[in-house]
């Protein structure tokens, strides 16, 4: 028997993110001032990018983490589409942790259960004389979750077996169900958590039914080597026709995950109820690692057959038409960024459904920019919100650019990027997905996308005509004229909206090495 | 000796009796306890071909599912007591403040 080796360097970001959560959720019980346990985390959301980083300059020495030489037994691959959607989890995790740092406090606090009996208890006994409620605050629970979930996104987004793939889903889906959750006061956080998780665990079944059949069929569970064996004629299996269903079951499972019309019914909810520096996270991180993953399975099960490829043409104009118009008509607005991030699912998937070199390029480049901008535009939110709700409706940013021109603007560019106007990330993005799906002689979808991106510009436009053109509405005008508590946004969620748009900028005009990279991430994959 | 189709076919009900019972039951409790059997009506098909494929590969990945399951248990549980604790109801229908 051997002992299964274990290649460090390709692992080493979980492990930092890992030891990182432990070490806060130890320091949680000494530390009382919570802000520093956010820095921690910060550092480590960094110190794995460097890891990251480390790992690509050695990914020719070490390709493999666990299990002996090149081939079965490969439980995760640091290769450069692993590291490159690990990076862009990475920068969602830091971004959404600094946008946390100073408003956890908003929706981690809450009254110890129990001491609000005793309150209402000391009237039938006034000798008991009840304590005033205690506040626990549970930011280190927050940031240790959150930690763990990237750590679990960056396990998928280099994970190399069927699996991996589903053991890595799991850590960072049950970390996401208890964020989503964490504002226990708000009876709208516990439902959304309550339906993000029982559609997810439903999911989850569908997953690794998929993970299942597809065993059935190849005998195997490593992505290597099923594409070997699905080879004609490499070895008998009898099972061979459950392969297309089992396939068919993980594509269920994805589209759960990445939120794909028509398996998107709990998106809005967990969006909209969650507390939004988790939806910002969330929303683009999910994406990353599962998009990355996806792409993969893509390349071993399916080998990028036509059939396969347009059921992902259908589900991309499913997703895209009804993530948009469904959005159209939402009051709120982080409801309207739910639905949108639904209809750029879709335009990610066209970049997949080409399957051709420049569509899947094009999906990795859209992915990056998506980081950037979605997050910046959560975070905006998050900037406008006040510290006792956990939404933003349309009339609150009426005139905002009066109040805070500087806030405004920098929403403005984010809304211009999700539109998809040039020269910012959002535009080159569709463009490389949709040439991508010209070239694989899929100009209908291309077609469709565009119809679509310019029935999004509606609403994201519209944002922006509220912010600049519009009046304060009338319980935000006694806020500007300083009559009740102002809604400064704190440093650190500027910092954030300022790193948003200067990430989304900087993709936009300086494209070179990103394209670079993705070109070379791409380039080892197995595609048509 | 029982073929290994049956054990396929007998998974494949029990999958799907899961499916139905998430589908068309209302109370969270039983939605849950569906899940937990389209599980395990995985668990039995990868018990099933880690003995056809005679390797342990299968019963490793039964043991792992397991493990998530369980993890799942905790934090549904837990996810279900916030709600009831609000709203005293383990009906689906009556958690609706978000829609639209």
């Amino acid at each position: 028997m051997t002992f299964p080796t274990l290649n460090f360097p390709v692992i080493a970001p979980q492990i930092v993110l890992v030891a990182a959560a432990l070490i806060i959720l130890l320091a949680d019980l000494m530390v009382a001032n919570k802000r520093i346990l956010g820095w921690i985390s910060l550092i480590a959301v960094i110190g794995a990018l460097a890891a990251v980083f480390v790992c690509r300059s050695d990914s020719a020495a070490f390709p493999l983490a666990l299990g002996g030489p090149s081939g079965p037994g490969t439980m995760a691959l640091a290769d450069g589409l692993g590291l490159f959607a690990s990076a862009a989890v990475l920068i969602a995790a830091g971004l959404a942790i600094l946008l946390a740092i100073e408003r956890v406090g908003d929706f981690s606090r809450f009254e110890k259960p129990g001491s609000e009996k005793k309150q209402a208890r000391s009237g039938d006994h006034p000798i008991a004389e009840a304590p005033g409620p205690q506040v626990t605050d549970r930011a280190g629970a927050y940031y240790a979750l959150l930690l763990l979930a990237t750590a679990g996104m960056t396990a998928m987004a280099t994970a190399s077996d069927l699996m991996t793939i589903f053991i890595a889903l799991e850590i960072f889906s049950l970390a996401l169900y208890i964020l989503v959750g964490f504002n226990r006061r708000d009876l709208r956080s516990g439902e959304a958590a309550l339906k993000y998780f029982l559609l997810g665990a439903f999911a989850s079944g569908f997953f690794l039914y998929g993970i299942a059949l597809i065993y059935a069929a190849t005998g195997t569970t490593s992505l290597e080597a099923i594409l070997h064996n699905i080879q004609p004629m490499s070895i008998s299996l009898p099972f061979r026709p459950l392969l297309p269903v089992g396939m068919g079951l993980l594509l269920v499972g994805f589209g759960f995950k990445l939120a794909l019309v028509p398996f998107h019914m709990w998106t809005p909810d967990a969006y909209q109820g969650a507390p939004t520096p988790v939806t910002a996270f969330m929303s683009v991180a999910t994406k990353a690692a599962a998009f990355a993953a996806l792409i993969r399975v893509l390349a071993a099960v399916a080998s990028y057959d036509r059939p396969w490829l347009l059921a992902l043409a259908a589900l991309a104009v499913l997703t895209m038409t009804l993530g948009n118009l469904a959005a159209l008509r939402q009051t709120s607005l982080k409801r309207m960024l739910a639905y949108s991030s639904i209809a750029h699912a879709g335009y990610l998937l066209i970049g997949l459904a080409a399957g051709n070199q420049l569509g899947v390029e094009g999906a990795l480049y859209y992915l990056l920019a998506y980081t950037f901008m979605n997050l910046g535009a959560f975070a905006v939110l998050l900037a406008v919100q006040r510290r006792d709700e956990n939404d933003v409706t349309g009339d609150r940013i009426l005139g905002l650019a009066g109040r805070q021109p500087l806030l405004a603007a920098l929403m403005a560019v984010l809304m211009f990027s999700l539109a998809g106007i040039p020269p910012l990330a959002g535009f080159f993005g569709k463009l490389y997905v949709f040439s991508g799906a010209v070239e694989a002689g899929l100009a209908w979808l291309a077609i469709v996308g565009v119809l679509n991106s310019a029935l999004g510009a509606y609403y994201y436009l519209r944002v922006t005509i509220l912010m600049f053109m519009a009046e304060p509405a009338e319980s935000d005008q006694e806020i500007s004229s300083g009559k009740v508590e102002t809604l400064q946004p704190g440093w650190a969620v500027m910092t954030t909206v300022v790193l948003a748009v200067l990430g989304t900028i900087v993709l936009g005009l300086w494209q070179w090495p990103w394209t670079q990279t993705i070109a070379q991430a791409v380039s080892t994959l197995a595609l048509r | 000796m029982v073929p290994i189709s049956y054990y396929l076919i007998l998974s494949a009900i029990l999958f799907t009796v899961g499916v139905v019972g998430v589908l068309i039951r209302r109370n969270v409790l039983i939605i849950f306890m569906s899940v937990e059997m389209m599980l395990n009506a995985v668990n039995l098909t990868f018990a099933a071909l880690a003995l056809h494929f005679l390797s342990l590969n299968g019963q490793i990945f039964v043991l792992m599912a397991m493990v998530v399951a369980a993890a799942e248990v905790a934090v549904g549980l837990a996810i279900v007591m916030t709600v009831v604790r609000h709203k005293d109801t383990t009906n689906i229908e009556d958690v609706n403040l978000l829609k639209g």
